[in-house]
């Protein structure tokens, strides 16, 4: 049964490694629903929080490929359950619509979102949530004038306890070995 | 509507887009390929190369003889994996090629299958595009869109990988051609002003120089240069890639451009006050030492792809377009002009070459024959009228400089890539395309003579057998030096005399072509070379001419590695 | 290749493309060839729907990026590229920190009012925050947080927005009649 799944991977920062993932996944035909790559809390450590929509056989698959590359730390597969995930939309809004009345600022103040800046022709929103939040928000927008949207990959930490640091340890122990 | 196979697809395809040839060798994966191919022999020929590699450089050649886009069929595997540098190849000489691969079945994809290996993958960063066909019912639009890919813009190779699934499974057939690909704007539009800018640059230039590259054939668009030239009066260069867009001996043609260019188009690029690119890039083979490029010139870029300009050299101004239309509307506003005083600037380092240079390859009194003496004596006797083919080397250089050409594309070698085995392969594809040419072109009776090197023609030697199965009538000039040239012009010239495994021991050539049945001959005296290649040229069917020379010969003048144009060297000091 | 340092810069790199199946990597392969390390990367759906939206943060020198941009853009599905300095964007990054709660000893409260914190969830070992603002700003909750334990840090790459207020459905409409004179000139080539 196909499920949503969520990928974290800690890997060194290495210039086309993203490369090298993503062909991973082109190659076992599994399209990338969100990917998101930024810097790790370790020094030097990039990491990677891929979603994808598979079985947990093909998952643990992808899994097991990305984690036999060299530059590759360490790879993680959770279910949702396992997960809280989080993402940050920004939505730029014409001022020009804007005279009527103040439902816009109603409806951020009930969406918990935030008006980060003003501008003379727009002004620009944040909304954090899960994707679905996001998604409902901006339909809730459409009575505005948005003029861009953007929308993070999704990023994730874990219910289970662990810390980035002790599997880079392991690591080091078992490289001494 | 009447269901076909996804094999079937793939073939209505190829016919809607008018193509009757294609270059192959079967494999496990494209069984049902070749299976609808044997049912439609009749429309479309295939030609069974001995290798994958061969088999696209022959489709690369017959597209720049016919102007129609190459097709070539391999297996998955290592069908694909071999297929790899002749698309590489071709992409870098931006040749419009269709390679369609085998793939195992879609429910094998990703699992280490039998000759599975991730082609789209692969191909990614060596094609101008790949896609991965895993449904029958996919076929045609990709198919379409491939073509249309392939041959507009500034055209390349795209890959398609079909999966065995989608050949075996059933479809409706419904193709229409050049699809719209939003994203996709191949002949972008050229604004009026900046038509009128170019104009007037051309105009107030004192010491204009153009250079012509490969962009001038593949957009058919020697007669708009042609006549651009001959009004503007401005003298020209072209780079190893743009020789034959126009004649060797036009007037205004000062020869080749760069590292084994010709003196005077090389020295003076650092003179002239313009420099009007067409079609060309920039190649490092071109320039030698950017930082001492043009250093006097404004640069006028003509040119159909965006990242070239600018991306080497920067432009004053670029012309961002197709170059048949930019011409049509740059002509018409440019004044005619002689530009006497520039062009005997010219004369004068073209007379040094000719002494110092020229006559000593040609006409040679050393003992034994030089590479150049072979080009000489092949370019007097077929005046033009032949389709010169060259491997990577000495001889490629040789031939480029020496054989004068009459007529557009009928001078096929590997630029960008430097692929050495290129040569046998590309003279095999282009004799088949003249097979299956009306006989209307003009180009249909041209002998197609092939000047390899030893080293070179044994990396694809193995093609005698598609000559000898296609009966095409291949000329083939083995220059052989029993060494590896122009690695070894390096190790004299840059590594103190090391010559560091560039010596080959060969086979005995005319027994090997004998052995396929071929004709062949050796030539070791300068008294025999000239009836030798009279009797190879007049003679019915493929030939082949071992002619041996001299090791010592180095191509000269030379640009050497991280020297400007201007500091090319005439000759070599020992 | 090594560039000065001085001409090196900041880039959000933002291409608009249609769905195609390995386009991440021809995008990412732009990259690598010239040896550009991609600081961050973040693709989603615009605000059109089936049109894709890459943003991705990188450092180099101005010509470098465009060069690298007109690569990009001269990719098939590929609709245009553009980038923009640090000022020119409205820019935020989401951020999620795990946090032991066997060292809160001191209240926390100052900490979650001054940088806006939000709280996602609380458990008996830990509890999980969440701050948005710039990557300064994420880099230096991270400071603060350190001596209570974290044990998890996430944190999105940079989205931005914009400031020239062109917006994607004006290029759809340009490239559109490019796309139409494309024809024109196709056809003219065709017949001469």
């Amino acid at each position: 049964m196909n499920r949503k799944y969520t990928l974290l991977i800690y890997t060194e920062n290495h210039v086309g490694l993203l490369n090298r993932i993503s062909i991973i996944f082109t190659r076992h035909k599994v399209n990338i629903e969100s990917l998101n790559t930024s810097p790790s809390m370790e020094e030097g450590v990039h990491s990677f929080v891929i979603t994808i929509n598979t079985s947990l056989a093909q998952a643990e698959h992808l899994r097991k490929a990305i984690e036999k590359q060299v530059e590759v730390l360490k790879a993680f597969l959770y279910e949702e359950k396992q997960v809280i995930p989080m993402e940050v939309a920004l939505f730029k809004i014409s001022t020009e619509g804007l005279k009527s009345g103040n439902s816009l600022e109603k409806l951020i103040r009930e969406s918990s979102a935030r008006i980060i800046t003003v501008e003379p022709e727009f002004l620009v929103i944040e909304k954090t949530g899960t994707q679905n939040d996001i998604q409902d928000f901006l339909a809730q927008l459409s009575d505005f004038d948005v003029r861009e949207f953007i929308q993070s990959g999704r990023v994730i930490v874990t219910r289970p306890m662990g810390k980035l640091k002790d599997y880079l340890l392991d690591l080091e122990r078992q490289e001494e070995k | 509507m009447e269901k076909v196979l996804g094999a079937d697809a793939v073939l209505l395809s190829l016919i809607e887009e008018g193509q009757d040839t294609v270059f192959g060798y079967p494999g496990g994966t494209v069984i049902p390929l070749y299976d609808s191919l044997y049912g439609k022999r009749d429309k479309i020929h295939h030609i069974l190369a001995r290798h994958e590699q061969a088999a696209v450089h022959e489709a690369q050649a017959y597209a720049q003889v016919t102007g129609k886009p190459g097709v070539c069929i391999v297996t998955s595997g290592p069908g694909a994996t071999n297929a790899i540098t002749g698309i590489a190849n071709a992409n870098m000489d931006s040749v419009p090629l269709i390679v369609i691969t085998g793939q195992v079945g879609s429910a094998f994809l990703g699992t280490d299958a039998f000759q599975e290996t991730d082609v789209f993958g692969l191909s990614m960063p060596i094609a101008k595009w790949s896609a991965q066909i895993t449904k029958a019912e996919d076929i045609a639009e990709t198919m379409a869109k491939a073509f249309y890919i392939a041959v507009s813009g500034r055209p390349g190779v795209v890959v398609l990988e079909i999966t065995k699934n989608a050949l075996t499974s059933t479809t409706d057939f419904v193709y229409k051609k050049a699809p719209v690909i939003r994203s996709y704007v191949p002949y972008p539009e050229i604004p009026g002003e900046v038509i009128d800018k170019a104009a007037e640059m051309i105009n107030a230039a004192e010491k204009p120089l153009i250079l012509i590259g490969h962009g001038v054939l593949i957009a058919r668009a020697e007669k708009a240069v042609k006549e651009f030239v001959e009004k503007s009066g401005i003298p020209f260069g072209t780079t190893l890639m743009g020789l034959s867009a126009l004649p060797s001996d036009h007037p205004l043609n000062v020869g080749m451009l760069g590292m084994h260019g010709s003196y005077a188009s090389n020295m003076l690029t650092n003179q002239a006050d313009l420099i009007i690119a067409i079609g060309m890039r920039f190649s490092d083979r071109v320039t030698g030492k950017t930082s001492g490029y043009g250093t006097k010139a404004k640069i006028l870029h003509i040119e159909i792809d965006k990242s070239e300009i600018g991306k080497i050299i920067s432009a004053d101004l670029s012309v961002h377009g197709d170059l048949k239309s930019a011409l049509s509307y740059l002509t018409p506003r440019i004044e005619k002009k002689t530009y006497n005083r520039w062009r005997k600037e010219f004369d004068k380092f073209y007379q040094m070459e000719l002494e110092q240079v020229i006559k000593k390859d040609t006409h040679s009194d050393l003992p034994l024959i030089q590479m150049g003496e072979a080009v000489d004596i092949v370019s007097r006797k077929t005046s033009g009228d032949a389709v010169v083919v060259t491997d990577v080397g000495q001889n490629q250089m040789v031939a480029a400089r020496y054989y004068k050409f009459k007529h557009p594309n009928t001078f096929l070698t590997s630029g960008g890539l430097g692929t050495m085995g290129f040569g046998l392969p590309a003279a095999v594809g282009a004799a088949v395309a003249q097979k299956f040419m009306p006989e209307t072109n003009k180009m249909k009776n041209f002998p197609v003579v092939l000047f390899t090197g030893d080293g070179g023609f044994q990396m694809n030697e193995q093609e005698l057998g598609t000559i000898i199965q296609e009966k095409v009538p291949v000329k083939m000039v083995i220059l052989n030096n029993s060494v590896l040239g122009m690695v070894r012009q390096w190790q004299n010239m840059f590594n103190g005399k090391r010559y560091s495994e560039t010596d080959l021991i060969n086979p005995d050539f005319v027994c090997l072509a004998k052995a396929y049945g071929i004709k062949a001959e050796r030539v070791e005296l300068r008294e025999d070379l000239e009836p030798a290649i009279q009797q190879m040229l007049s003679f019915d069917g493929p030939y082949l001419l071992e002619i041996m020379v001299d090791k010592d010969m180095k191509v000269m003048p030379f640009i050497a590695p991280g020297s400007t144009v201007d500091e090319m060297k005439l000759v070599s000091n020992d | 290749m090594k560039e000065k340092d001085e001409n090196i810069k900041q880039y959000t790199v933002v291409v608009f493309t249609e769905d195609k199946v390995g386009l991440l990597n021809r995008i990412t392969i732009v990259f690598t060839r010239r040896h550009l390390n991609i600081d961050s990367l973040t693709t989603s759906e615009s605000e059109i729907k089936g049109i894709f939206r890459y943003t991705i943060v990188t450092k180099t020198t101005p010509e470098m990026m465009k060069k690298a941009a007109d690569q990009i853009e001269k990719l098939t599905e590929v609709l245009r590229a553009f980038y923009y300095e640090a000022q020119d964007v409205v820019s935020q990054e989401l951020a999620l920190y795990k946090i032991s709660t066997a060292n809160i000893l001191t209240p926390m409260e100052g900490l979650i009012r001054d940088f806006n914190l939000r709280i996602l969830d609380i458990e008996k070992e830990f509890i999980i925050v969440e701050k948005t603002g710039s990557r300064k700003e994420v880099l230096k909750l991270f400071e603060q947080l350190k001596p209570y334990g974290i044990l998890q840090f996430a944190c999105t790459g940079q989205v931005a927005v914009t400031k020239p207020m062109k917006e994607l459905e004006n290029y759809l409409q340009e490239l559109n009649k490019a796309a139409e004179m494309s024809n024109k000139i196709r056809s003219w080539k065709l017949k001469n």
